[in-house]
């Protein structure tokens, strides 16, 4: 760390990248399917399918007509309604609500009964669809991916902000230490060991920085507040919710008025939206229905726009006016929206979209590659303990070990993810936890088995079996439901994203194995060699 | 395989707390100060700060690791969080 700026910025790359690496996978991992978290949801509900194979006719207007007579007669009281109506990336209409909160109920027991608050409408036919199983979905994979499991919200979001703060860190040391980053782009060197991972680290790395940086910071961004208090301190005092409602200009909840008003017909407000804006508002909030102080927000389409703050328009609910539209924010509140609104990317259309995808999995690639890098390189140290019968140091077996778990245990524990959606009983009680704990006991297992031993054999036995469940899934998607890829890839548009899914993770298991098979040609050749020191070696994927 | 000496890891654990703790307490005043001498309203103002700090954040990280020793480093945190929040405690004062 005293030599130079260079090799102490190179010194606080490795180490702030090491430490939170492992974390870091599972963050990108489950970041980068957020990307895609509605079509996810939507294959974990087989349910809807079938519904949603043929193409809508419905005009949004008669969308939002058929919700709100079903809402009336489900949730006349409820203190909001929620309606998503069909649109590119959906098929169907989604309708949810909330109903005022009874004395004595746990934030806990609210979220719960909300889950069951809801149906979904096919919109050529105007009924309810069949009752989709108790899953998460996508969502899952997003929450995870800030809040972690088993433990609270706030204490998974520390945890990541802090992973977060590292991977900054370690983006911004590792682009000081490499003076010639652009050649280096251009440079792969395989079958070289130690440089084949360097170069690709520097690949993965380079190839998508902008990105990296950009998902990294905007990250941060997404819970500002929360991590660093201190300006809301000196400006507000105590009064963080003030600050909260002058940044985040959402429309004041207007308490009911305890008096009963029809609600006015929904379709003009929509239609005056649409004529405004050119398009039809997607989503739309009817909040105290069928009293006098009911308020309707439509809000526009996201993908016009960087920023996650959606244009609103809002009506009064009793007599159809328009009240206000949302006055547009000021230009530091639309930028903090616009970094905000890039790393949730709304905004993206089905090519921006993949590519920031394929961007996410570049990141899983860089972080990966940069954690194997630590271990061939440390190993290196012992090579000449190893050649005389001496085994490699705690921390090289502790990293190879974790390594195993991260890269190829994570994906083992995706992949199960999906196959527990499809093979739980569809009645079983808190499935949708069932699911979850899925996910943790594959991984669980995965890491457990590679603390155990974390061979050269152990890589290829989780990479293979990674593979193969990943692969699998379109098989036990044909097997489990009717909506396999022989009826998805020539069907409606609304079954595309069931098509879109299968042959995603068909791909995903085939990489997978390819790593497997490259691992077991190169154990191959090196049996066939006779270089039986090499063999005898506890693990690794060094020297390719 | 070279054994690291005591000195070194002491160094290290050193420049590790200046620049995670000491780094975060100088990134907190200078972020406060910053809300507090932008002219403009309070929602801007707090969210320009609060959008800078991980900047600051970073670049006072990597400075304590790279500057020439943790003495070295744990002085220049501690001066420059010492001024800025005694700057700090004055606008509190003056207001």
């Amino acid at each position: 760390m005293k030599e130079g700026l260079r090799q102490s910025m190179a010194w606080v790359h490795t180490w702030s990248g090491l430490l939170v690496c492992w974390l870091l996978l599972l963050v990108f991992m489950g970041g980068t399917a957020s990307y895609y978290k509605h079509e996810i949801t939507f294959w974990m509900k087989p349910e809807l399918h079938q519904a949603a194979d043929a193409p809508s006719r419905v005009t949004p207007a008669e969308s939002a007509t058929l919700a709100v007579r079903e809402l009336q007669q489900r949730a006349p009281k409820a203190n909001a309604w929620f309606l998503d109506l069909p649109h590119e990336r959906n098929p169907l209409i989604y309708a949810s609500w909330t109903n005022p909160p009874k004395k004595g109920m746990s934030r806990e027991e609210r979220r719960a009964a909300f889950r069951h608050q809801n149906f979904t409408l096919d919109p050529m036919t105007g009924l309810t669809t069949a009752a989709p199983r108790d899953t998460r979905g996508g969502e899952f994979l997003y929450r995870l991916h800030f809040d972690l499991y088993y433990m609270s919200a706030i204490w998974g979001r520390w945890i990541v902000g802090i992973a977060a703060m590292c991977m900054l860190v370690a983006i911004v040391s590792g682009v000081i230490t490499h003076k010639r980053i652009f050649k280096d782009f251009f440079t792969f060197r395989p079958r070289k060991g130690q440089r084949s991972w360097l170069d690709a680290h520097n690949a993965t790395a380079v190839l998508a920085l902008p990105f990296h940086l950009m998902i990294t910071y905007t990250g941060l961004v997404t819970l500002m507040f929360m991590y660093m208090p201190s300006p809301t301190k000196v400006l507000y005092g105590a009064e963080q919710n003030t600050m909260f409602s002058e940044v985040f200009p959402n429309a004041e909840r207007v308490k009911p008025a305890r008096q009963a008003a029809p609600l006015a017909d929904i379709a003009p407000m929509l239609q005056q939206a649409e004529r405004a804006w050119g398009e039809a508002p997607t989503r739309i909030v009817v909040s105290n229905p069928n009293d006098a102080h009911a308020r309707v927000e439509m809000h526009r389409p996201s993908g016009q726009q960087l920023s996650n703050i959606e244009p609103t328009m809002i009506f009064d609910g009793a007599s159809g006016a328009l009240l206000s539209q949302a006055p547009p924010p000021s230009t530091t509140l639309a930028a903090r929206a616009a970094i905000y609104g890039l790393h949730v990317a709304h905004f993206a259309d089905t090519l921006l979209r993949a590519l920031f995808f394929v961007c996410g999995l570049a990141g899983t690639a860089m972080v990966a590659t940069g954690a194997l890098l630590w271990g061939v390189k440390e190993r290196q140290k012992y090579a000449k303990i190893v050649a005389s019968g001496g085994r490699v140091g705690f921390g090289v077996r502790l990293v190879d070990a974790l390594n195993i778990g991260a890269i190829a245990g994570l994906p083992i524990a995706f992949a199960v993810y999906f196959w527990a959606n499809r093979l739980l009983p569809v009645e079983l009680a808190g499935r949708s936890e069932l699911e979850a704990n899925a996910f943790f006991i594959a991984w669980g297992a995965a890491a457990l088995l590679a603390q155990i031993r974390p061979t050269r054999g152990m890589w290829r036995f989780q990479l293979t079996l990674g593979a193969l469940l990943l692969a699998g899934i379109p098989i036990l998607n044909a097997i489990t439901t009717d909506t396999h890829l022989g009826v998805t890839l020539f069907g409606g548009a609304g079954l595309r994203p069931v098509a879109a899914f299968d042959l995603v993770v068909l791909l995903l298991g085939a990489l997978l194995g390819w790593a497997a098979w490259w691992l077991g040609r190169k154990a191959n050749r090196r049996a066939a060699a006779g270089k039986s020191a090499d063999i005898a070696q506890p693990s690794t994927l060094e020297a390719a | 395989m070279t054994t690291l000496t005591w000195r070194y890891r002491g160094g290290v654990a050193a420049r590790a707390v200046a620049a995670i703790g000491g780094g975060y307490v100088l990134t907190a005043t200078a972020s406060a100060l910053v809300a507090l001498a932008l002219p403009l309203p309070r929602a801007d103002a707090v969210t320009i700060a609060t959008l800078l700090s991980f900047v600051v954040y970073t670049c006072v990280i990597l400075w304590v690791f790279a500057t020439a020793s943790a003495l070295r480093a744990w002085i220049g945190v501690l001066a420059v969080s010492a001024v800025l929040g005694g700057i700090l405690w004055l606008t509190g004062r003056l207001s």
